[in-house]
């Protein structure tokens, strides 16, 4: 076994590699750019070399610095994590010629399945199912039919030369692939001087699955179940999940066989991952075969106990491998959530800055349920420009489907971050979305579940009432501390009412809290009279930014934000602000007028005389309070001037390298 | 002998209708609560005791004779803030429209001698048109012995002014001596003349709200300590303050059980400083991680921004923080900035508030503007507040202190009592550059000399070592330790006295 591997990668997946190779002896050594200079995995690793600048073309994609680092820190093999240089054949290869092992698949495969065209001949001659079609010329309406015919439908018809949707046209029967085929043509011809077509079946609602293999030097592969990506924005995968809810052991089996086809024909001889388009159906085709460890692949681990990092590690050094298939069983079932630094209600535009804030949920195994939170950054930290704003990935695994679920969305409510904007509202949704939970997924799910993009939900129904139980029963907590005061005039005890208004977003809700014992116990109280008390426990203290505790024997985690007089607090998605009120207080509260967010300035103003080093909106821009507006450098120190309130910018008044005199405009909103 | 206690409930109840029943909805439909309604929020339930209820007028000029209202347009009396005693009057806008009468003016001199007297905080709540004409100099006279009462409890209790509705003419002068000044942001304004005297005499149009509103006073003139959107959001925030302030001086901060450990590290604070010495970070995460459980009452928060002062707490023990804030104009010390900080020290050290200052600052701000709106004096004010302040000072600098800024910042020369700096402090008469090309100005032409000169000097002074080496920095200490640091030294700083020279007063340049 090695001795000593290097990390050609940053991040979380640093960190996970890292974590392996210490279980298993070998000593760690991190490369980090700049911007990574004070990295967790920096930190982590035994020891670090410095690579060069922030920029991933400057430093961890750059073979040479990477194999000089190997060489130089006496590293025996490099693993490349996912991205950055790990499918790139000439790694493996330069590392070769420095004597260093290369911790993933022989540069024959990565140079098979490299390309998209090859790996499809491929895939084909290893008899592993792709999508139907007809690659030779068509002569006539006919013809076409009689393709559509032979491949069933619907069929895609497709210009050769196509682009843009021009000449495409989906068909569902004889009648309208004749008509369909006429047009496309006729498109074809007009748009592109090119009549030639193809067909190919059209996979109506396709699912995305994966199946993961494992190989050797040794001629060994054997497959590890599958993962279902179907929750995808724009191509990129939101939430992954192991096995997938769609699959029966039969298709399974077939699917894992063609995949260890495919492995085999090609020499594989690491992890690997070979994607599949499914339909509703159980049919399924080749898509692509990666030749990498994915991102998602600790759903697989927490299904069949196989640490896959450990694996490569092993047939790298040239071991074989431990497990048949026989071996292989799934156990449970695995969610993960990708955390990011986006702001979902802003089109998911990334956020970066400082990490105020970062206290994921406790890694943990109880009662069969395991929690495990794959992450690369630290409180205090950096979320840079430079790489990809992934924060971390939260793995749940549970006997069913359904628990690893509950536990994800639980879990994603223990989840506090501040300093940046975060996607897990986002999360959480989906996490309660019906549709996810029934398993009845497609490619298209965010798409077409969200249209409109994401909108924080706003409080309703049993979600609100725990909220507002939960912030009545905080409420409670720091009036009993505020009675301890000292100074007080001593003959009479101050009055506490039981009665309290919480004011939860848009609405009202009235109740009764008190303490028993350990509990505070609140009783709703709805016009049809006096409900059951519910018993609140939890070891909550002021400044805590979690509620965790018992809800009438369920367990609840609530981010607590303090606000003027109130909370912020977060709850399964739901983001609302909330006043808890006596009876007079909120007979008050509802006589103050409701303020609109004043508008007492349409322009931006210098506050200093300084230099204008950057101006970070365009004209015509909608931007959001708190974006960067531009900024200035006075007394040799940049001051970011952000937005105090969404608008949109109507003029730019300055440029960079512009000297402004205090209270010069900058800028004007519409 | 019954309907003769039933009477006394009818009176109580005509005197608590105030104005009638139109007025009050009026008042409403302004988004004003009334003046009872205001100290029934202000105050724990049940707890306030009403004085001078019955008091009436006695003026008989322009048949005002005719025209009695029981309370006569302010209501006064007494009640608690989380058990503890505080004293209050609250102009009636529905009586006369709160205008202040002899009697009206006698109530609220009643309270303020009574106030003095039990040494608890007293609390005035304004929603009025000023002097009630009719009256002439006797309103005028009923001024000015309240102006005298601010005064004579200046320093002794804690005065505080919550402007919710009009507050003009002589009203103003009142609150102008009290120690803070809060605002209900678009219902109240507060000027010396109105917009139509403006109109008259320098044919200026401006509005109430430009003249007055809490926009203003709260961002450009330094009037008011804190905006807040409503009455109910204001006067809940003043029960929070109350739970921060002493009752008076002499008798210690207030203490409740903390529930923040006092040891707690926090190591994000470790890397809050950028490695670019010039990039901003905001000063307020590490105020409101050192504090007790992130509770911060910030005073003045929209006024020259680039320092911060406020209220929080380390140990359930109220403490006042001054900070320098990099996030706004680099966090330099300019006219405004230190009128500010002055003020707030000179409060904290009448009522026995530690001071703990974070200091981060690149120097005084220069340019003609400054000095010649008096930047030597505004920044002395500063200066002499912290030299003269007897009350635990502690120290930390996190990065910069430069020049006669590093003095001014409580400095151990002008009487800190712990000074602690972090690695990442650069404690200097300036920044590499300027000194370089000072000292070595026959250098300047050849840039390689003067880049290691100026390296030279950033190792050499740009350290917290310098200072530490002579003493003037007791402890470099690690960032993620400050909470627990400050906390020991305020735990030992408990019992400090300080005998200050026997004098009438001192002279602070005003």
């Amino acid at each position: 076994m090695f001795k000593r591997i290097l990390i050609a990668n940053r991040g979380e997946i640093a960190c996970r590699i890292i974590k392996t190779a210490r279980r298993m002896g070998i000593k760690t050594v991190a490369v980090y750019s700049d911007a990574d200079k004070d990295a967790l995995h920096v930190e982590m690793a035994d020891t670090a070399v410095h690579i060069g600048p922030s920029p991933a073309a400057e430093s961890y994609l750059l073979i040479d610095k990477i194999v000089a680092a190997a060489r130089d820190s006496g590293a025996e093999a490099v693993h490349p994590g996912y991205g950055f240089l790990s499918e790139r054949e000439a790694f493996p290869v330069a590392l070769a010629e420095a004597g260093i092992v290369f911790i993933g698949p022989n540069r024959g495969a990565i140079a098979a399945m490299g390309d998209k065209i090859e790996s499809k001949k491929a895939a084909a001659a290893a008899n592993v199912s792709t999508v139907p079609g007809h690659l030779g010329e068509i002569a006539d309406e006919k013809h076409a039919v009689k393709i559509a015919d032979e491949i069933g439908y619907p069929v895609m018809i497709k210009a050769s030369a196509g682009g843009g949707g021009k000449g495409m046209r989906i068909a569902y029967s004889q009648s309208e692939v004749a008509e369909g085929f006429a047009r496309s043509r006729s498109e074809a011809k007009s748009s592109f001087g090119d009549d030639r077509m193809f067909i190919e079946k059209f996979i109506v609602d396709p699912r995305h699955i994966e199946i993961q293999v494992l190989g050797d030097k040794h001629g060994n592969v054997i497959y590890l179940g599958e993962r279902e990506c179907s929750i995808q924005r724009r191509n990129q995968k939101v939430v992954e999940e192991a096995p997938s809810p769609l699959l029966d052991e039969a298709t399974r089996r077939r699917m894992g066989e063609q995949a260890v086809a495919l492995a085999k024909a090609v020499g594989y001889d690491s992890a690997g991952t070979v994607e599949f388009v499914a339909g509703q159906d159980k049919s399924f085709f080749f898509l692509e075969m990666n030749t990498r460890l994915q991102v998602e692949h600790p759903v697989t681990e927490l299904i069949t106990g196989v640490d896959l990092v450990e694996e490569m590690i092993r047939s790298a050094a040239g071991e074989k491998l431990r497990l048949t298939q026989a071996d292989v069983k799934l156990n449970g079932w695995a969610v993960e959530s990708r955390v990011y630094a986006e702001d979902p209600t802003r089109n998911f535009l990334p956020s970066t800055g400082r990490l105020i804030r970062y206290r994921p949920p406790a890694e943990s195994v109880t009662d069969g349920v395991t929690v495990r939170n794959d992450t690369g950054v630290f409180e205090g930290g950096e979320i840079s420009i430079f790489y990809d704003p992934m924060i971390a990935k939260l793995v749940t695994h549970a006997p069913t489907r359904l628990a690893a679920i509950e536990a994800q969305a639980d879990a994603l409510d223990r989840f506090g971050i501040e300093g940046i904007r975060h996607n897990i509202p986002f999360l959480s949704a989906l996490m309660q979305h019906p549709r996810w939970q029934a398993g009845k997924l497609s490619t298209g799910f965010i798409a077409e579940e969200f249209p409109d993009g994401f909108h924080a939900p706003a409080a309703e129904g049993e979600t609100a009432r725990v909220m507002a139980a939960v912030a009545a029963a905080i409420d409670h907590v720091l009036g009993e501390r505020k009675r301890q005061i000292s100074g007080q005039m001593g003959g009479r005890a101050v009055i506490r009412e039981r009665r309290r208004s919480v004011v939860l977003g848009e609405r009202e809700i009235v109740l009764d809290v008190q303490r028993e014992g350990d509990a505070v116990a609140v009783r709703f109280v709805s016009s049809g009279g006096e409900g059951r008390a519910r018993q609140l426990t939890s070891d909550w203290k002021p400044g805590d930014p979690l509620w965790s505790g018992d809800v009438d024997g369920f367990a609840v985690a609530v981010q607590v934000r303090p606000v003027r007089n109130g909370f912020d607090l977060a709850y399964r998605g739901t983001q609302a602000k909330a006043f808890v009120y006596t009876a007079s207080e909120s007979a008050y509260a509802r006589l103050m007028p409701v303020k609109v967010a004043a508008d007492t300035s349409k322009k931006l103003l210098c506050p200093m005389p300084g230099l204008v080093r950057s101006i970070d909106v365009a004209l015509g821009q909608e931007v959001k309070a708190g974006e960067t507006l531009a900024v200035v450098e006075a007394m040799k120190m940049e001051n970011v001037l952000r937005a105090e309130r969404d608008g949109t910018v109507k003029a730019i008044h300055a440029k960079p390298g512009d000297s402004l005199a205090v209270d010069a405009v900058i800028l004007e909103f519409a | 002998m019954k309907d003769i206690l039933e009477k006394l409930e009818q009176r109580r109840g005509e005197a608590r209708l105030g104005g009638g029943q139109t007025r009050i909805n009026a008042q409403h439909g302004r988004g004003k609560l009334t003046a009872r309604e205001r100290i029934e929020l202000l105050m724990d339930k049940g707890s306030f005791e009403e004085f001078d209820m019955f008091v009436e007028h006695r003026s008989i000029d322009f048949g005002m004779e005719k025209t009695k209202i029981p309370g006569d347009g302010v209501v006064t009396g007494w009640g608690t803030v989380n058990g503890r005693t505080v004293f209050v009057f609250a102009k009636d806008f529905t009586v006369f429209g709160g205008s202040l009468s002899d009697t009206h003016a006698q109530k609220i001199v009643k309270i303020q001698d009574m106030a003095l007297k039990a040494r608890a905080p007293i609390i005035g709540l304004f929603d009025a048109g000023g002097a009630r004409i009719q009256e002439g100099v006797a309103a005028l006279g009923g001024y000015g012995e309240v102006f005298r009462r601010n005064v004579l409890a200046s320093g002794v209790i804690p005065q505080i002014s919550v402007i919710m509705g009009p507050c003009a003419g002589g009203d103003v002068y009142s609150p102008a001596m009290t120690d803070f000044i809060f605002m209900v942001k678009d219902t109240s304004y507060m000027f010396v003349t109105g917009p139509d005297v403006v109109k008259t005499v320098t044919n200026e149009v401006v509005t109430a709200e430009e003249l007055g509103g809490a926009s203003v006073h709260a961002t450009k003139s330094s009037i008011c300590d804190g905006a807040f959107d409503n009455d109910v959001e204001t006067l809940l925030q003043m029960r929070r303050l109350i739970d921060f302030l002493p009752s008076s001086c002499g008798v210690g901060v207030p203490e409740w059980p903390s529930f923040d450990d006092i040891g707690r590290d926090d190591m994000s604070l470790d890397t809050l400083i950028p490695d670019n010495p010039n990039k901003p970070y905001d000063i307020k995460e590490l105020v409101l991680k050192t504090m007790d459980e992130g509770d911060f009452f910030e005073i003045s928060e929209t006024f020259a921004r680039n320092i911060v002062t406020g209220f929080g707490r380390i140990g359930g023990r109220t403490i006042g923080v001054v900070a320098n804030q990099p996030m706004v104009l680099a966090g330099v010390l300019d006219s405004d900035a230190s009128r500010k900080a002055a003020r707030f020290v000179r409060f904290c050290d009448a009522f026995d508030i530690p001071i703990v200052t974070f200091v981060d600052v690149p120097g005084f701000l220069p340019g003609t503007a400054q000095e010649q709106g008096g930047l030597i004096k505004h920044g002395a004010k500063l200066l002499f507040a912290y030299s003269q302040a007897t009350v635990p000072l502690v120290t930390v600098i996190t990065r910069k202190a430069f020049g006669g800024a590093y003095d001014v910042m409580a400095s151990k020369h002008i009487g800190a009592d712990l000074n602690y700096a972090w690695p990442t402090a650069q404690i200097a008469v300036m920044g590499a550059k300027g000194a370089v090309e000072i000292i070595f100005r026959a250098d300047i032409g050849d840039a390689a000399k003067i880049a290691a000169r100026t390296k030279e000097y950033e190792d050499r002074f740009l350290s917290p070592f310098v200072a530490a080496e002579r003493g003037y920095i007791d402890d470099v200490i690690m960032p993620h330790a400050t909470r627990r640091r400050i906390a020991r030294a305020l735990a030992m700083l408990r019992g400090k006295k300080v005998e200050l020279p026997a004098r009438k007063h001192d002279n602070l340049p005003v």
